[in-house]
């Protein structure tokens, strides 16, 4: 990961997919490196690499905590990134086609389309959900907290909220 | 026209070489730029290594957790209160989509009990039965959430949530009805 990136492969993956991740993280600063991060963590998610997910997603985690104006806080892009991570989504659930040919299923891959259906409807929930929830009045950050960041000396850090 | 198990054996391929194939890609583009390639990847080991560390005691409380949720025999108490509602509001046709149930709430909690899960219901149901593909869906577009929740942002000392955990379990619960929905319209009553 880390040599991908002093190579120039993750800031072209990023490049390639800025219009998508403008539209899922309107927080985030274009070519920062949680965009990078973040897209390296949902495809290995995809291609069903859940140990090679786990470090990427740290990464990513790490990145967009550099950007938090609250440290112990959760900020919108984080939520965002966790709940399109748990929503699930596959390409080809490798590891549950394995437990089904191993029971005797007569058609093993039969469930792919279905699984692919569902996670359409999971991410899609993710997605709105994390955006409307964090409008509401009990999950907005304290403007307190903020102002008291910002003085401590974290104002480089502050541009994920003024935007 | 190739069957869906050919397609199958094509991806199956792919992704066993996916992994080897992006690593040589890094090492071959990182030389044709001449990155420091054992600097940059020590660099990163150690912040890999880091990491790790700083979630085992988080990991540790939420293992725990679940193990004593497993052991009380909570599931059994919900399984049978929702049934009652079920039949109390005139689904008592869909029942049969509770034997789900067990693994609709241990997969956000812990892939490996909702494996074992999984294999119950293939071994008494059948792998291509309706609970079967049903159960199969539902495990693939589901994750574990409160597994990655706690050990993302428990490695950069996160502590208040927000809307993180209530969006989570939207998509979860979106999740879970959209597999019994699908799981019923494609495999429902023989």
């Amino acid at each position: 990961m880390n040599v991908a990136q002093d190579a120039g492969l993750i800031d072209a993956l990023s490049r390639l997919l800025r219009p998508v991740m403008r539209l899922l993280f309107p927080e985030l600063p274009d070519n920062h490196p949680a965009q990078g991060a973040i897209l390296m963590n949902l495809s290995a998610n995809m291609l069903g690499l859940d140990n090679a997910a786990t470090p990427l997603g740290l990464k990513a985690m790490r990145e967009l905590q550099e950007l938090n104006p609250v440290k112990d806080t959760a900020t919108n892009s984080m939520a965002t990134f966790l709940a399109i991570n748990t929503a699930g989504l596959t390409v080809i659930p490798f590891t549950i086609i394995g437990y089904r040919v191993l029971r005797g299923s007569h058609d093993p891959a039969a469930t792919v389309t279905g699984t692919w259906l569902a996670s359409i409807v999971s991410v899609s929930v993710a997605v709105i959900a994390s955006r409307w929830l964090s409008k509401l009045p009990q999950f907005r950050i304290p403007h307190s907290e903020v102002a008291v960041a910002a003085v401590a000396g974290d104002s480089r850090t502050n541009m994920e909220d003024n935007r | 026209m190739p069957t869906s198990s050919q397609v199958l054996q094509v991806f199956e391929a792919a992704s066993q070489w996916a992994v080897p194939t992006v690593i040589m890609l890094i090492i071959l583009t990182a030389l044709y730029r001449k990155v420091p390639m054992y600097e940059s990847f020590v660099t990163g080991a150690k912040e890999g290594f880091g990491g790790a560390v700083m979630i085992i005691p988080y990991l540790v409380a939420m293992l725990l957790v679940i193990k004593i949720f497993i052991a009380s025999g909570m599931l059994d108490d919900i399984k049978y209160a929702l049934g009652a509602v079920m039949r109390a509001v005139g689904l008592s046709g869909y029942t049969d989509s509770l034997d789900l149930l067990p693994l609709a709430l241990t997969k956000p909690l812990s892939g490996s009990a909702a494996r074992g899960v999984l294999l119950e219901i293939f071994d008494l149901h059948g792998p291509d039965s309706f609970l079967g593909n049903t159960a199969s869906i539902m495990m693939g577009s589901t994750e574990t959430t409160f597994y990655v929740m706690t050990v993302y942002f428990g490695a950069v000392n996160i502590k208040k949530l927000r809307h993180a955990l209530p969006a989570c379990l939207l998509a979860d619960a979106a999740g879970i009805i959209a597999s019994i929905v699908i799981g019923y319209v494609l495999y429902g009553h023989r």
